[in-house]
């Protein structure tokens, strides 16, 4: 059985049990809600098949109801076309991100990961591997399961949620988890993927919830774009044999004590940052 | 918590609080009044009426109403459903003591004239607490299958009705109890460890002093 409280024992827990992460991940969870592996299986590849049909259900024409969203996901793929300053693979993670952002705040069917607000983080990274790594859906579920448990971690130690910590809880969080699974995909070892995850977090650690009008918009959509870049480079790095000088669980810990020093006006109440600006003001709530 | 509270729920967005809560909130309240609502009147409070019409709120909790899941892809769409399918409704907004901002309370009517008042909040995540049932405190979150009981402010009710259910088999894990004043009516709240049964309900609705049985079972919502 593994501790979802600290990475360092997730790894132990799973090690000791002679299996590989995800499955040790996997079957703790099965003994907690007391559920068979088969069932849980069932239930993440229906996690993926519903990012998959969320992704194909994006229209470029489709606008949120207050006007500030849409169509960035179709600009990305068309400049994509053509030659491009990233390159046709992080070309399609950007397009990726924005879809599912932009799909989010249009009212259409997302998996929330951790967060609605940064539901294309995941998505924007796992999905595209299929056609420019030859990954399968087995080992994407497989990744899927990594996420989850480091996502576990996360929402035990610091916070998974905007209002309590900040963007740096949900973009921050969805980047966190999003690394350690592009680690399992490239055949890394369990202490790369704790790096990976550690660095994701370091490199948005601080980042603010400011969202103008208080909708999950602005900056929202875009923060997936970031978030997904995020989780590629710590990713990389990690699998370079870059480790993180500060020890994962430190890392985390240093998130909750940030997202607690964060003042009350930059935890999604959407009265500073971005929010606060003349153009964010045009769009505050009217009462409160 | 568990890997789907992490990766999940999938969700209609954009918010799991101001959407994918308020569609939980309407199904709690549509399963509280025990039939379908034909009228229903909603009071939106703080958050929930400062920044839900962007949100997409108003429409998430007519799609409860309706019955619909958080996730079905209809909750845009609710305000049409509600017209083909005969709910009326108004909304305006409420100052409400003491509640969290993301709340709102709704006065519905059902189609055998049933009446039913609910506050409930949105804390966040898409978890729903209700903390009123006609006029009444209570506080509970539908994530256990849950009774709300009627009964005449009198000696022996609780005891009936838990006698009943534990002659069904079935667990109690929490029991609320409040009532409006000495000797008249009273609200009982049961969150139970096993689903309970219509059957069940029926029965609890026979013994004496129990005025009326609601029951509510909480969703699997995904996978679909």
């Amino acid at each position: 059985m593994i501790d979802f409280t600290s990475i360092e024992q997730m790894i132990a827990g799973a090690e000791q049990a002679g299996l590989p992460l995800w499955k040790g991940i996997q079957l703790s969870d099965c003994q907690r809600q007391n559920i068979t592996p088969e069932a849980s299986w069932a239930r993440m590849s229906a996690m993926l098949e519903a990012m998959t049909q969320a992704d194909g259900g994006y229209r470029a024409g489709d606008r949120s109801r207050s006007g500030l969203t849409g169509g960035d996901g179709g600009k990305m793929s068309d400049y994509g076309q053509g030659e491009t300053l990233c390159g046709p693979f992080l070309t399609d993670v950007m397009a990726g991100a924005l879809r599912m952002g932009e799909c989010n705040a249009c009212m259409k069917r997302i998996v929330a990961a951790p967060t609605a607000g940064a539901c294309g983080v995941l998505p924007a990274v796992l999905l595209p591997c299929r056609k420019h790594l030859g990954v399968s859906d087995e080992a994407l579920i497989q990744a899927l399961y990594v996420a989850s448990g480091f996502g576990m971690v996360i929402a035990a130690r610091a916070s998974i949620s905007g209002a309590e910590g900040g963007c740096q809880a949900e973009i921050g969080s969805a980047a966190a988890m999003a690394a350690p699974a592009l680690v399992h995909l490239q055949g890394g070892a369990p202490a790369q993927m704790a790096h990976a995850c550690a660095m994701a977090v370091k490199n948005l650690l601080g980042l603010v919830c400011d969202p103008v009008g208080g909708l999950v918009e602005v900056p929202c959509v875009k923060r997936n774009v970031i978030g997904a870049m995020d989780a590629l480079s710590a990713a990389q790095m990690a699998l370079a044999g870059i480790e993180s000088r500060v020890p994962p669980d430190q890392v985390l810990d240093a998130m909750a004590e940030v997202g607690r020093s964060l003042p009350h006006t930059l935890r999604e109440t959407g009265r500073g940052g971005l929010a606060a600006t003349p153009f964010g003001l045009e769009y505050a709530p009217k009462s409160e | 918590m568990n890997l789907f509270d992490i990766l999940g729920p999938v969700m209609v967005g954009p918010s799991s609080s101001h959407t994918a809560g308020a569609v939980r909130i309407g199904r709690m309240a549509r399963a509280l009044l025990g039939q379908t609502p034909v009228q229903a009147e909603l009071l939106l409070h703080g958050s929930f009426a400062s920044t839900g019409e962007g949100h997409g709120t108003h429409q998430a909790l007519i799609a409860g109403l309706l019955g619909l899941a958080p996730d079905d892809s209809r909750v845009p769409d609710s305000f049409s459903l509600a017209k083909e399918r005969g709910l009326t409704f108004t909304f305006g907004t409420r100052e409400l003591r003491d509640v969290h901002p993301n709340s709102v309370l709704i006065r519905l009517e059902g189609e055998r004239g049933g009446r039913l008042e609910v506050g409930a909040s949105s804390p966040g995540g898409g978890r729903i607490k209700v903390f009123q049932v006609d006029g009444l405190d209570t506080s509970f979150t539908g994530e256990l299958p849950t009774l709300v009981v009627h009964n005449s402010d009198k000696p022996g009710c609780v005891s009936q009705v838990t006698g009943a259910l534990a002659a069904q088999g079935l667990n109690v894990a929490t029991l609320q109890l409040n009532r409006g004043g000495r000797g008249g009516s009273a609200v009982m709240v049961i969150e139970c460890d096993q689903p309970v049964s219509e059957a069940t309900a029926q029965w609890l609705r026979s013994l004496p002093g129990i005025l009326r049985v609601n029951r509510y079972t909480p969703d699997q919502e995904e996978p679909l």
